[in-house]
């Protein structure tokens, strides 16, 4: 479905003088989703190898739990990076979202529902007020997202005491609660996070909100003069960018069943790889939403093979490191691509 | 309010001008953009605007287009006073404007960049509930007016702009303001990032709206353009129009002349009111 406007055909009409790079680049640029796809599998085959018990059925739930938490993130992510800009503050919002919800529901009694839906209101305002610096104010997101993340990061020391919340109300954990398919396990937050894949994919693809995305993203000025009102588009996007953050917090808390300050600072260069391995330009107005699933997976196979490798976790925020800086390469590389 | 419907009826005769602005001024701080410019548009024509740098020409477009506010001055659009506070009201009364640089998003297809900001959704629940976009038919449409307009260039409505040449962009963003201009359309340097066959090119899409009986203003620098397809050339100098010739009347030589002040304004002024 997601294909749908992927135009294919002057991939199989390239002249027989084209060098086979150019063929390549074609091949990518016409179908965003191939070259994520060809990076999951070497990786897969790779730590099938040399990673012992990477292949296991419960080695796979782990990844899936994993990409959960990476995977909802990076939902938000792609969308405010393909209006061009980026979000430095994810891992800041999703942990103050998640110690909130802990800390009324379990510090102050309030009902567990009632938390639950503060937590997302929580996160969709601090994407709001994310989205108010960059659309009023002008500021750039980059420089914008990593002040926001101090600021959210701090208000979380503070309302934590950084100190872990134990002792969870069910409903909080509820995305950590797990059936079996296939002998494999699954986690409710996995299925939320495929749910916000779909949804936005839909959202992105069949809808007007979608294509002002796109438009937006790509030729800002453009849209303006089409008519498009491009400061209510983007302030939209960080503030459903907050509350998907503030979903990701809720599987989060499945997933550790507890409420932890001190996590989320991997995050936010793990969402960001997982949207730019899967294909969507930093430069905004391209990408696809699928990609980013993959590229999730992607991350999360790295992360989960290396340490089964027994490399360090220095190690592994060295490769993830690496990852993300030959993904924007070749994406460099491909929207060079000649007409 | 009803955007695809103008309000505004058809002008008759073709002695009714369809546009009208009158004693246009727009100031920067200190710099004096307009300083009192008119213009007439008749129904059918296309009416270049010319002049140097710095003469206003951007500034008016601007102004008759709804992107900028004159600080005073009047607009009528068939013989009605109208207000524009932005792009979206001009475009109410059936006025498209093409702007200078390629106003086009790349990353969408062809058929997406000529609804973009107008796409329409499914009929029935799909549409209202799930607020689906009418991809088909709006793809089916595109190919219709793309055929229409003589864009035979362009294959697929599908494809996406990026990989189009400039000529190719620029022809859809003609093409958008063609579709959805009722009444006018403006182009602002339409063929200034171009090659000769495709300025060429648009230029015959420029004549063909004009054909379809809607009225043009074109902005340009190229005086061989302007003078193949203009049917009537407004001079502009120092924010002012100077005059109004035409060119089967006037060289390009004489044209250029008045434009950099070389020649004060001729015996042609009169083709402005009459003729």
């Amino acid at each position: 479905m997601t294909n749908a406007i992927v135009v294919a055909d002057d991939v199989g009409t390239a002249p027989r003088g084209r060098s086979w790079t150019e063929t390549v680049r074609r091949l990518l640029h016409s179908n965003e989703t191939l070259g994520p796809s060809a990076v999951l599998l070497l990786a897969v085959i790779t730590f099938s190898i040399i990673a012992p018990h990477f292949g296991e059925a419960a080695n796979v739930s782990l990844i899936l739990q994993q990409t959960a938490v990476i995977g909802a993130l990076a939902v938000g992510q792609t969308l405010i990076i393909l209006t061009a800009g980026i979000d430095l503050s994810v891992g800041g919002i999703m942990v103050l979202s998640s110690i909130m919800m802990a800390y009324l529901s379990v510090s102050h009694g309030v009902p567990a529902a009632l938390a639950l839906v503060i937590g997302f209101v929580i996160g969709t305002a601090c994407g709001l007020v994310n989205g108010l610096l960059v659309t009023f104010l002008k500021l750039p997101s980059f420089i914008t997202t990593l002040g926001t993340w101090n600021v959210f990061f701090a208000l979380n020391l503070y309302v934590s005491k950084s100190r872990t919340i134990i002792g969870l109300d069910p409903l909080l954990t509820l995305p950590g609660s797990t059936f079996t398919v296939f002998g494999t396990t699954v986690t409710l937050g996995s299925v939320i996070m495929l749910g916000l894949f779909v949804v936005v994919a839909y959202l992105l693809q069949m809808t007007q909100f979608g294509r002002h995305v796109y438009a937006v993203g790509g030729a800002e000025e453009a849209s303006r003069l089409s008519g498009i009102r491009v400061r209510r588009l983007v302030l939209s996007v960080y503030a459903l960018a907050g509350f998907i953050f503030a979903i990701g917090a809720w599987i989060q808390m499945g997933r550790l069943a507890s409420a932890s300050p001190q996590i989320g600072t991997t995050y936010n260069l793990d969402s960001i790889t997982a949207v730019v391995i899967g294909g969507t330009s930093l430069a905004g107005g391209r990408g696809r939403i699928l990609g980013t699933l993959v590229g999730a997976l992607v991350v999360a196979v790295f992360r989960n093979g290396l340490a089964l490798a027994r490399v360090d976790v220095l190690w592994q925020n060295f490769a993830v490191g690496v990852l993300i800086i030959v993904a924007v390469g070749i994406d460099q590389w491909i929207r060079k691509v000649k007409s | 309010m009803n955007r695809s419907a103008p309000s505004i009826p058809r002008a008759r005769r073709e002695t009714d001008l369809v546009m009208e602005a009158t004693g246009l001024v727009k100031r920067y701080g200190h710099v004096t953009a307009l300083a009192g410019t008119s213009l007439a548009l008749r129904p059918g024509e296309i009416l270049a605007v010319i002049g140097d740098n710095g003469a206003g020409k951007s500034t008016l477009i601007k102004c008759l287009s709804g992107a900028v506010v004159p600080d005073s001055g009047e607009i009528r659009v068939d013989g009605k006073v109208v207000d524009f506070a932005g792009p979206l009201d001009a475009r109410r009364v059936g006025i498209e404007t093409v702007h200078q640089h390629l106003a086009v998003a790349p990353s969408l297809d062809i058929a997406s960049n000529l609804f973009l900001g107008r796409e329409r959704r499914r009929p029935g629940l799909p549409g209202t509930l799930l607020r689906m976009l009418d991809k088909k038919g709006m793809q089916a449409d595109a190919q219709v007016h793309l055929n229409r307009l003589g864009i035979m260039t362009i294959q697929n409505p599908r494809q996406i702009v990026e990989t189009l040449s400039g000529g190719q962009r620029q022809a859809i963003a003609v093409a958008r303001a063609a579709v959805f201009g009722s009444r006018i359309v403006i182009m602002d340097e339409p063929t200034a990032a171009l090659g000769v066959r495709e300025s060429n090119a648009v230029l015959d899409l420029v004549e063909r709206i004009r054909d379809e009986g809607l009225s043009v203003i074109l902005i340009s620098h190229s005086m061989p353009h302007v003078f193949k397809v203009a049917d009537r050339i407004q001079i502009q100098r120092l924010g002012r129009d100077v005059c109004v010739v035409k060119p089967s009347e006037t060289t390009m030589t004489d044209a250029v002349a008045i434009m950099t002040g070389a020649t004060a304004s001729p015996a042609y002024a009169d083709a402005q009111t009459g003729a």
